[in-house]
């Protein structure tokens, strides 16, 4: 621990349960006295503070030995957190291992859900606060832009983020795979509860703006029809007007059929050229699985969905050898150039000899 | 030294380039990744701008555009849907629209080099002195050509709707653009096709409502019953009486009749008797490549026509 140069440390969602990242999360306002406490630091010459809901990371810049063990000393007071504790289930890096662990994190390759986006962004905001901040020098300007840079390479040269990987996402990705785009889309969702909202909120967030809402109880679906800018509509319109919508997603918790055959052949009488897709969250299911075997009418349900995804995310894990075997390439290569700054800065980095990094 | 090259000798180039646009996406997909857009479209415009030299020297050689036998006029019909693709090929970026055509123009070029007999007789001065006669069988072939690129459309939406269906959506189904916009570009090639061989069929009318027997009736009816087929199709798809899987079986269907259609169309075409000699001065329509040329005496050898230039 007490050694000069780049370092990471902090906790990640791998060693530390959700019941104490809870505990280490920083709010905003925590997050600005650490950082203004950081900066009276002597020793520490460059630092940025990463905090998501499934990490909280410090880099960091040290002339001195003893200041990676302060970082993590002041920071464990802050949150009244057991040094001990955070010690046994802390992450800890050095150098050239600390540049590989930003390229893993901003690449996706250490999140929970594997190759997701959104931890991209959150890197480089943090990194623009840190920047705004002034609390960046040349070497974390340089490994995090450079990092960036690796981790775009890794994103669109692996198949790391193909595929969705969430239930909601698989039946998004479904449905452009049948119109190309959701801009056209009428979207008509059935049943007012929590995963039929998800699913609509995923459905909005592609670019679907015809929403509608039906439901058993009406003021409900006004209330998610709000929520969601969308339409509501009388449950017992649902199968007269299918024929109007593209996308139907049944997630009631009807005990019987919610649409019937006789409705989807019904609904495809008046739209015959325009495919219709249902996704059938439902557990019992709410569409007729007969509908499957009418021409362009296309029924998924929640095993297929979940099926999708699992194997989306089997693909990924194995697309993450090819990943970090770049990943590796790049950071080493990126330290090579950063060593000598940190060299410059009064730090005495230590290089790996070639031979023993080629065996790792 | 290029310029000593034979027109074959820059359509196998064409085919040739073809073929690696075929065997670089094949190559990706086996192993389970995307075929490149850019390559693929390189390799196919690479391939283009060799037959068109190639189909050039054979059409200066011809003296008009060169649908004077088998051989050509599978050349002409790849040449067609190859122009096409390079057209709107560009709206279908990362799908794999430039490796089903790859694939097709690869057939195509291929098959019509390897068989000698499909290029043995040529005839020299097919359409006369006449540049209608020439548009009008040159849109006939180059509507088979755009039939021919909505044959593929046709098997990628099959394909797209099978993975939808049967729920196999990895690997290489992956990268199928989506069930609407493969039916509606059918659409649109399928009018598109059907109307440019109307406006062949409207070219050539001119001629032959003047003289029926100026055209052979097998050849007639066939190319007839080509188009009706094709605008029947249309209207059943306008109508919605068509639609999706049926829609696409129909449109592989009538491609797969319309170049078959070609062997009869080509035997019902006799050598020139002295008899029929003063009908054949006449300028012919309706596939007017298929005729003997009016100032031939015979079928003549693809070299022999060569030589006469």
């Amino acid at each position: 621990m007490s050694q000069a140069g780049l370092f990471v440390i902090g906790a990640t969602h791998h060693r530390a349960p959700l019941a104490v990242r809870e505990k280490l999360s920083l709010s905003s306002d925590a997050a600005a006295a650490l950082q203004e406490e950081f900066s009276t630091f002597s020793g520490l010459k460059e630092f940025a503070v990463l905090n998501t809901c499934n990490r909280v990371e410090f880099y960091g810049v040290a002339a001195t030995p003893d200041v990676a063990q302060r970082v993590s000393a002041a920071f464990c007071a802050r949150q009244h957190f057991d040094p001990a504790e955070f010690e046994r289930i802390r992450l800890n890096l050095r150098d050239r291992e600390a540049v590989q662990h930003l390229v893993e994190v901003s690449a996706g390759l250490d999140s929970q859900m594997v190759g997701e986006n959104e931890i991209f962004g959150q890197v480089k905001d943090a990194y623009a606060a840190a920047q705004s901040r002034g609390s960046t020098g040349p070497v974390l300007n340089r490994v995090f832009q450079k990092g960036f840079q690796a981790a775009k390479h890794v994103r669109t040269h692996t198949a790391i983020t193909e595929g969705q990987v969430s239930v909601a996402n698989v039946a998004v990705e479904l449905a452009l795979n049948i119109f190309g785009s959701l801009a056209k889309a009428r979207i008509l969702l059935v049943g007012a509860g929590e995963i039929g909202e998800k699913t609509a909120k995923a459905f909005q967030s592609r670019g679907a703006a015809a929403l509608t809402v039906a439901s058993r109880r009406f003021e409900r679906a006004m209330e998610l029809a709000t929520a969601l800018n969308a339409s509501a509509m009388p449950f017992e319109q649902r199968e007269p007007r299918l024929g109007e919508f593209d996308v139907v997603v049944c997630a009631t918790s009807a005990p019987d059929l919610v649409v019937s055959l006789a409705a989807a052949k019904g609904a495809m009488h008046k739209r015959p050229a325009r495919p219709l897709f249902f996704i059938d969250q439902a557990l019992p299911r709410d569409v007729d699985p007969a509908v499957a075997e009418i021409d362009n009418v296309f029924l998924y349900n929640l095993d297929d969905l979940a099926k999708i995804a699992e194997e989306n995310r089997a693909a990924r894990e194995a697309e993450l050898v090819k990943c970090r075997a770049i990943v590796r390439e790049k950071s080493e290569s990126l330290w090579r150039q950063v060593a000598p700054q940190v060299e410059a800065l009064g730090v005495r980095p230590q290089l790996a000899p070639l031979d023993a990094q080629e065996q790792v | 030294m290029l310029a000593e090259l034979t027109d074959r000798t820059w359509l196998w180039g064409a085919a040739g380039f073809y073929a690696a646009g075929f065997a670089l996406g094949t190559f990706a997909l086996l192993r389970h990744g995307r075929p490149s857009g850019v390559a693929t479209y390189t390799l196919i415009a690479l391939g283009y701008l060799l037959q068109l030299v190639g189909l050039g020297i054979r059409g200066r050689a011809v003296g008009g555009c060169p649908l004077g036998n088998h051989f050509e006029i599978y050349q002409f019909i790849a040449w067609s849907a190859i122009t096409l693709y390079l057209v709107v090929g560009v709206t279908f970026r990362n799908s794999l629209l430039g490796y089903f055509t790859a694939c097709l123009a690869a057939t195509l070029t291929v098959l019509s080099l390897s068989i000698p007999g499909w290029d043995a007789t040529q005839r020299a001065h097919i359409f006369g002195s006449n540049p209608w006669i020439e548009l009008h069988a040159a849109l006939a072939v180059f509507s088979y050509g755009v039939f021919g690129l909505l044959s593929l459309t046709s098997i990628m939406f099959l394909l797209r709707n099978h993975s939808l269906k049967s729920k196999q959506l990895g690997g290489w189904f992956s990268f199928l653009p989506s069930v609407l916009d493969l039916d509606h570009i059918g659409v649109r090639l399928l009018g598109a096709g059907v109307a440019i061989l109307a406006a062949s069929l409207g070219v050539g009318a001119v001629y032959w409502v003047r003289d029926l027997s100026s055209v052979n009736t097998t050849k007639l009816v066939i190319t007839i019953a080509v188009w009706v087929a094709y605008a029947l199709a249309l209207g059943l798809r306008l109508n919605g009486r068509l639609l999706a899987k049926r829609f696409a079986w129909a449109c592989l269907a009538l491609f797969a009749a319309a170049l078959l259609s070609l062997g009869p169309v080509d035997k019902s075409r006799h050598p020139m008797t002295p008899d029929t000699a003063s009908l054949a001065r006449e300028p012919r329509p309706l596939f007017a490549a298929f005729q003997p040329a009016p100032n031939d005496q015979a079928y003549q050898s693809g070299q022999d026509a060569r030589a006469t230039q």
